[in-house]
């Protein structure tokens, strides 16, 4: 009675397949084999925020409501010393990736922490020109140049807070549980992220500072 | 496990997803053209070699773009058969949303602003 109450349903089951709309054996997944590509995917939303703000600054920044213009404001040498902090960090974090590949714990941690200070180095600077133009009284609210100029340049900079932030808990990661896996996978995307952040950068010192000083 | 264990094991120094994650040798290559592609335009604009302000803007937005290309090579190994080109296909659909975006709005804007009545776009000379 009961065991044939038990067989039904698998009887059954058989006699009629029901159609399949997904894979029913699961084929192997390396694990975080599509980590690479997701976050790829993230950095392009990303590029798209980005994109937005430039339009936005494209637009706007001709409209400076008789307040100050560019060529009032920057500072192209400390702009230069901003963007080689930025482009140092940059093969500094390529050499810690190196390091990692070929097991070398320590030679990454310490190429690490130099990308976090220039890092920090760019952040710094960055703050220290944006608190030159308050003083000024160039503040956000002055004009639409001025606020579409730290919309942009001050989402990229909290961009790269968010990445030393990141630099941090990795060193940290790395410290307590080796260059394992995982480690190398979070490691790579950091990579990428602060790469990326490089590659906007190219485009905020032309499009915003250059292009700016020609007008 | 195990097995995954020996897999990674022999692919020793490899990514394990398998692609190229460069060498010293690229990371100096691409950290050269791109100090070159940064000083160039940065020269260009503080010295004002070039009389014409067009012809500089030009010149450093091709340098923008080379720039940006070696970076994508040299630094984030952008290739076509990485992912099995899945990023190098994400990309492209992002630079034509990007193209869309930017051009678009500064087309339809700078309609706007020319079709504004004189006078009122230099805000300086209101009252």
């Amino acid at each position: 009675m009961t065991t044939a109450i038990l067989e039904a349903p698998d009887t059954r089951d058989t006699a009629t397949e029901a159609p399949a709309f997904y894979l029913r054996d699961e084929h192997e997944h390396a694990d975080g084999g599509s980590t690479a590509l997701g976050f790829w995917i993230y950095l392009m939303s990303d590029c798209l925020i980005f994109a937005v703000l430039f339009a936005t600054y494209g637009v706007l920044g001709h409209n400076y409501a008789a307040g100050p213009a560019p060529k009032d404001l920057f500072d192209l040498p400390l702009v230069a010393v901003n963007t080689s902090m930025l482009l140092l960090s940059s093969i500094t974090y390529g050499f810690a990736m190196l390091a990692a590949y070929e097991h070398r714990q320590t030679a990454t941690q310490a190429w690490l922490a130099v990308t976090g200070l220039f890092g920090l180095c760019f952040i710094g600077i960055e703050l220290h020109e944006f608190a030159g133009m308050i003083a000024e009284g160039a503040t956000p609210e002055r004009s639409a140049f001025l606020s579409s100029f730290f919309t942009l340049v001050g989402t990229h900079g909290l961009h790269v807070t968010a990445g030393l932030i990141w630099l941090v808990t990795l060193m940290v990661q790395v410290r307590r549980h080796g260059l394992m896996e995982a480690n190398m996978r979070r490691l790579m995307c950091l990579s990428m992220f602060w790469h990326f952040l490089d590659v906007i950068w190219i485009g905020v010192f032309t499009f915003v500072y250059l292009m700016g000083m020609l007008r | 496990m195990t097995g995954h264990a020996a897999q990674t094991g022999v692919h020793a120094g490899l990514h394990p997803d398998g692609h190229d994650h460069g060498s010293h040798r690229t990371y100096l290559t691409g950290f050269a053209l791109s100090v070159i592609l940064t000083a160039i335009p940065f020269w260009l604009v503080m010295t004002g070699v070039l009389a014409n302000n067009q012809v500089t803007g030009l010149l450093i937005m091709a340098l923008a773009a080379v720039q940006i290309v070696v970076h994508m090579i040299y630094f984030l190994h952008m290739s076509s058969r990485s992912e099995g080109g899945w990023s190098m296909m994400a990309l492209v659909f992002t630079l034509v949303l990007v193209l869309i975006a930017l051009a678009g709005s500064m087309w339809v804007m700078y309609h706007l602003n020319a079709n504004m009545m004189p006078g009122m776009t230099d805000m300086s000379r209101m009252p």
